[in-house]
């Protein structure tokens, strides 16, 4: 499905500095839409860390990171922002020029989101599938190998295996078995990280013959062309068998890799975006790039280092958005506009 | 001070020193022990830090909590000696380790 929108600002991750930055862009009437390849916002401090406490955010002692996440999103929650989450940024167009910059950006998706200016606060860079090292597992990625699914009825008849233990795995084990010719979930150990009820639905399909459990770690793949026929698992008595199967889903957590980011073509040093301190734009003007994901000459990848960079990166982008308009530096504390645009006062 | 040995999964070794409280994973990133990633920082929340003790170790390192145990199922080839190397904390007893890091981590 291509959904096509229209907005100010496409913000490309919604980690704490993408969140933080809907806040300042929106004291200047300027609208996002965020885009982020986890299925919920927060970036590094919900996936990583969301119970820890975090000592260093200015004015709060102590705050854990999940409580921070919620509180940005709080704050800029008068701004409607639109979230596009599960979603993973793949191209950013150039549609317009230096002086009126315009440009597209596409998800894996489908998603189209058309933007005056483009917002890199992608961290780490994206979330995504670790992927095991099996020997030749990449010639079967995208035929017969799937870190995510897309569609359901693409594994109908299928024979496929699903291996991990986590939460993805045991509700793809449950949601596959009714389409799949036959499911196998395979396991390192008897013991499951998951919601308890997905566990005993697991178990009971088991204990009806219905699926297959087996303990043990995938060692090898057979098969050709992409297509996977049998698939080789070492068990815990180290003897190794085959199993066949058509389809293979690895689920072993998420992992930061830069991504898609390195085809936008912009400047890149070390896996990072340089970026100037007056403003954040990037070798690209009209996008700009916040964050953990930029470097330049004492950067520091703070959270509030973050909030800093996105004020900053506002006030250009105001000047793309309003041409026109001249910009007033204001205070929330004491102006009436702005107050009235966060609905206090 | 408390010596430990890295040995990466082709066999080379590398003795560091390591300060006693800390964790063997902050003693590799410190060194830039090679092999270890460490992404979410040693909160037990990526199994990017992983290792094998050696055999002559593991009843002195000991075993896994539930909560390691659980995230080693997002780490690869994890045997009975496979351990999270955040959750090791440093101490005198431990002079001398060796461990071994994985072909991959994350
Ligand atoms: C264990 C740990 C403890 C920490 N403690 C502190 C602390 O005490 N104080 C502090 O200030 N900082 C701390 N940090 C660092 C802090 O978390 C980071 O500085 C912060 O998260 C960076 O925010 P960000 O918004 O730039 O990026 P991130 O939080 O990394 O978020 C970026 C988001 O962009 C998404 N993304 C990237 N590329 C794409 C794409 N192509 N398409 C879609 N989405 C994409 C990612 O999925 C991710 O969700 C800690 C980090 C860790 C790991
Ligand atoms: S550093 Fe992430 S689990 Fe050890």
């Amino acid at each position: 499905m291509t959904e096509s929108i229209e907005t100010d600002v496409a913000i490309i991750g919604a980690g704490p500095a993408g969140l933080f930055a809907v806040f300042e862009l929106g004291l200047l009437d300027i609208k996002c839409h965020l885009i982020d390849i986890l299925g919920k916002p927060g970036g590094q401090c919900s996936e990583l860390y969301p119970e820890k406490p975090i000592y260093d955010i200015p004015g709060f002692p102590e705050v854990s990171a999940q409580g921070l996440v919620e509180n940005l999103i709080k704050q800029i929650q008068p701004f409607n922002p639109v979230f596009h989450m599960g979603e993973m940024v793949e191209r950013v167009e150039s549609l317009g020029d230096a002086e009126h910059p315009k440009f597209r950006v596409t998800t894996d998706a489908g998603t189209e989101v058309t933007a005056r200016c483009v917002l890199i606060a992608a961290g780490g860079g994206s979330f995504m599938p670790k992927k095991p090292p099996i020997p030749g597992i990449d010639a079967y990625e995208g035929r017969s190998v799937f870190y995510a699914v897309r569609k359901v009825e693409q594994f109908r008849g299928r024979r496929v295996t699903i291996v991990g233990g986590g939460d993805s795995a045991l509700d793809w084990v449950l949601n596959l078995h009714p389409v799949a010719e036959r499911i196998t979930l395979i396991h390192r150990r008897d013991a499951f990280r998951a919601a308890p009820h997905s566990v005993n639905a697991m178990r009971e399909l088991v204990a009806a013959g219905a699926m297959d459990f087996i303990l043990g770690q995938v060692s090898g793949l057979k098969g050709e062309g992409g297509q996977l026929s049998a698939l080789t698992l070492r068990k815990e008595s180290g003897e190794s068998v085959d199993i066949a199967c058509d389809d293979m889903l690895p689920f072993f957590g998420l992992t930061m890799k830069l991504g898609p980011i390195a085809d936008w073509g912009l400047n890149l040093h070390e896996n990072l975006i340089p970026a100037d301190t007056e403003k954040f734009e990037t070798s690209t003007p009209g996008i700009f790039a916040i964050g953990d994901i930029i470097t330049y000459p004492g950067k520091l990848k703070l959270i509030l280092s973050g909030f800093h960079e996105g004020a900053l990166a506002a006030q250009k982008i105001h000047r793309y958005v309003y041409p026109d308009k001249r910009l007033v530096f204001q205070y929330t504390t004491s102006s009436t506009s702005l107050q009235k645009k966060l609905g206090v006062g | 001070m408390t010596k430990i040995t890295f040995k990466d999964a082709a066999g080379a070794a590398r003795t560091v020193e390591a300060q006693d409280g800390s964790t063997v994973m902050e003693t590799a990133i410190r060194n830039a022990v090679p092999g270890i990633e460490a992404e979410c920082g040693g909160a037990c929340a990526c199994a990017t830090c992983h290792v094998y003790v050696d055999d002559a170790w593991t009843e002195i390192v000991g075993k896994p909590s539930q909560m390691e145990e659980d995230m080693l199922d997002f780490a690869f080839e994890v045997r009975p000696s496979s351990r999270l190397s955040c959750q090791i904390k440093v101490a005198p007893n431990l002079d001398g380790l060796v461990v071994t890091t994985p072909a991959k981590q994350g």
